[in-house]
């Protein structure tokens, strides 16, 4: 595992994803308002909150129940940065003291001129990165004012040859699977460079066409497979009929 | 005792067959289709994303943003495309409707927009229109206390109905048609829209409010399952 | 969902793609989409289709109204073709006053289905120089995966071929009520569909994605049909953006586009009730 998904392990806990091949807790699909689980000694995560002796879905998703934790893992909407998230983004303008990135979000993110990896003059920014340029960042600290991003660590960057492509946010724990393992797979098989943003975009780069297109047709076989258990098994399958 | 006979035979209390699907525009981050009968509505939730111009924005909140209006072949005389004196109306209060079942201090700065448009009219558009949108913004993963439920109880001269349909709001016998549009947040005593065109008593309308709570509990059963068939069809 | 563009990366590789006769979903560079028709979006319209071309999906009604003929054609009735790109649709479509796109898309139907002549507008006379019948086509995306005039061009068709005129009552205006069995009265064998070709790099294709769409510098639409069932006839051409196209790549178009319009016909025929 690259230092890359490490990053993404640092908030997220894998574990819980479907594609854990361990015996996983059951999930039921819950709406807004309804009663998960009720007792006191529950402690209400992600997504939910406590009425009472209740423990209430603040939105849509899969509701799971890990000892006393009960949590709402979501399957839809809408990217928003957290700190850590590793993102996919666009320069869209340079200002003097760094650039700025659209992340696909509501607010663009900053990149401050001193995350460059070497020495850039200011007056040569675009140099380095300009306007249209992708990149793969670290999103450092989110606050109503702004998003900022940093860049240094190991598979972050410039994003130099190959594609992006957007695949659904919600979906990106499971393409990258327990500890890397899913993003594991298809680099394996294809002999790719795969970097995932939270942010729902996806980077490849490759020898050839086809491995390439491969590549991302994997990623976006996972990315609309909802909750399926033994994604591992059935990628493996998918690999073996698509060589 | 007399059973009142509506035009189409339905009982007093018995809605217009309704449907509902959720993820019908694959580009929207939320949508859904709600019917009743042959009122079809359906609608997009796009964000929250970026809210121009900017003194539009709140810093402590998303912006919920409602854009309600007909398809100009969705009634029989075309309405001319653009939104009119109505269809603002109708966005405004779908928006004040809505509103209270949700929680957007986690989107500080942006909008959260909701798109309804109806595809075919039978009366009863607005109510439709919640209920679809209420799907969205939950299948958008907005968060929400809880789904919005709504119908539009009517008073068909004397007679208490649920779920007007077109033929009945042109209905003109003795105290005439009444068209009572009501939401709620489901499961609650939370009322989100009360709009009220028509001849009622002030002792009546708490019968109205009651038959509404009952029509809403078939409606958010219907909304729940089909968010929930979006996973389970996988 | 997204509010970014295709990227210059991607971009980039569609050129390399392209130039090998790929794609990302594995279709050929002149290969449509598989597409469905649904009639009956609205029992309001005389006449209403939805179309899901991929994941592009377009709805279409026809309103018939009375109205008096334009003084310079008092022998025919009139024909008006709208719509609008509802920000429902698409992150990229945004409310307010119509963008070029979206006033581009109900003129290019309209010139389509207006050359080809396919609604006989002289059989739409109500009372000779004093009352006509005035089609109106509605055109709406719902979802925009690319390629949405051709879309439009198959849904405006479809829901033509099952649009009724609707009867009058006595004092001439419309009986909503009343169910009518006059169809629209359409030229026998004319079959006008709408074909864009888009490029990128040294490539033409059709039917893009709209990552696809996004990428291509130039584009040009056709509006062609089998005219009366004889031969194959361009009714409307437009070249969109900058880019210009070379000869040889327009005498490719004209030996593509019989094949193209042919295969779709047949796949349309397996729709049309």
């Amino acid at each position: 595992m690259n230092e890359l998904n490490k990053a993404h392990e640092e908030y997220e806990d894998f574990s819980s994803y479907p594609d854990s091949g361990t015996e996983s807790a059951t999930r039921t699909v819950v709406v807004p308002g309804e009663i998960i689980a009720s007792g006191e000694d529950l402690l209400p995560g992600e997504g939910t909150r406590r009425d009472g002796n209740d423990v209430i879905a603040s939105r849509f998703g899969l509701a799971e129940k890990v000892g006393r934790v009960v949590k709402i893992i979501s399957i839809s909407g809408a990217f928003v940065p957290r700190r850590n998230n590793v993102v996919i983004g666009r320069v869209s303008d340079i200002v003097h003291s760094g650039w700025i990135i659209d992340i696909d979000y509501a607010q663009n993110g900053f990149l401050p001129l001193m995350e460059s990896p070497r020495f850039i003059n200011k007056h040569e920014m675009d140099q380095f990165l300009a306007i249209g340029d992708m990149v793969s960042a670290k999103v450092w600290s989110v606050s109503p004012k702004s998003i900022d991003l940093a860049m240094k660590g190991k598979g972050l960057g410039k994003l130099e040859g190959g594609f992006t492509f957007r695949v659904n946010p919600s979906s990106v724990p499971r393409v990258i699977g327990r500890e890397g393992s899913m993003i594991n797979l298809i680099k394996e098989n294809t002999g790719c460079n795969v970097t995932i943003g939270q942010n729902g975009w996806v980077w490849i780069k490759g020898q050839d066409l086809d491995n390439e297109i491969k590549a991302r047709k994997a990623i976006e076989f996972i990315a609309e497979k909802f909750h399926v258990s033994g994604l591992t098994e059935k990628m493996e399958e998918w690999f073996a009929k698509n060589k | 005792m007399v059973v009142f006979k509506r035009l189409d035979g339905r009982k007093s209390e018995e809605m217009r067959p309704i449907t509902a699907k959720v993820g019908i525009i694959p580009n929207a981050d939320g949508s859904a289709m709600f019917s009743f009968g042959k009122t079809i509505a359906i609608a997009a939730v796009y964000g929250p994303r970026l809210l121009h111009p900017q003194h539009m924005q709140d810093p402590q909140s998303a912006v919920l943003r409602v854009n309600y209006d007909l398809l100009s072949f969705s009634v029989s005389d075309r309405k001319k495309p653009g939104p009119s004196r109505r269809s603002q109306e109708i966005s405004k209060v779908t928006s004040w409707a809505l509103t209270p079942a949700l929680d957007l201090k986690e989107f500080p700065n942006t909008v959260v927009d909701v798109q309804i448009y109806i595809l075919q009219a039978d009366a009863s558009t607005r109510v439709a229109g919640i209920n679809a949108a209420s799907m969205a913004l939950a299948h958008a993963g907005i968060p929400m206390k809880n789904l919005v439920c709504a119908v539009a109880i009517g008073k068909l001269d004397k007679e208490l109905v649920v779920d007007v349909d077109k033929n009945e709001e042109d209905f003109k016998e003795g105290e005439a048609a009444t068209d009572f549009p009501i939401a709620k947040l489901a499961n609650s005593n939370s009322y989100t829209l009360l709009q009220m065109d028509g001849n009622i008593q002030p002792n009546v309308v708490s019968k109205a409010i009651a038959l509404a709570d009952k029509a809403c509990e078939k409606i958010y059963e219907v909304q729940k399952k089909a968010l929930k068939e979006v996973v389970e069809s996988q | 969902m997204s509010s970014m563009n295709t990227s210059s990366l991607t971009q980039e590789m569609l050129v390399r793609m392209f130039a090998a006769g790929k794609r990302f979903d594995g279709r050929k560079l002149l290969e449509m989409r598989d597409f469905t028709i649904e009639y009956n979006v609205s029992n309001k319209a005389e006449g209403s289709a939805r179309v899901k071309l991929g994941k592009t999906e377009v709805v279409v009604g026809v309103k018939m109204e009375v109205a008096a003929p334009y003084p310079d054609s008092l022998d025919k009735g009139n024909l008006m073709v709208s719509g609008d790109l509802l920000p429902l649709a698409s992150p990229r479509f945004e409310s307010g006053p119509p963008k070029f796109n979206a006033i581009e898309l109900p003129r290019l139907v309209d010139r389509m289905i207006r050359e080809s002549h396919v609604i006989d507008l002289h059989k739409l006379i109500i009372k000779e120089g004093e009352k006509v019948w005035t089609v109106i086509i509605d055109v709406y995306p719902i979802n925009d995966d690319g390629n949405l005039i051709d879309a439009a061009g198959l849904a405006t068709i479809a829901a033509l071929m099952n649009t009724y005129i609707p009867n009058l009552d006595e004092a001439g205006r419309i009986d909503h009520e009343s169910k009518s069995t006059k169809k629209l009265p359409l030229t026998e064998g004319t079959v006008p569909l709408s074909f864009t070709f888009f490029k990128l790099g040294d490539s033409l294709i059709v039917d893009p994605t709209r990552e696809e769409e996004e990428a291509c510098e130039g584009k040009i639409n056709w509006g062609i049909s089998n005219w009366k069932g004889k031969e194959h006839m361009l009714h409307s051409c437009q070249k969109g953006l900058e880019i210009p196209l070379t000869r040889e790549e327009i005498e490719f178009m004209m030996q593509t586009l019989p094949k193209l319009y042919d295969d779709t016909l047949k796949k349309l025929k397996k729709f049309l009730k």
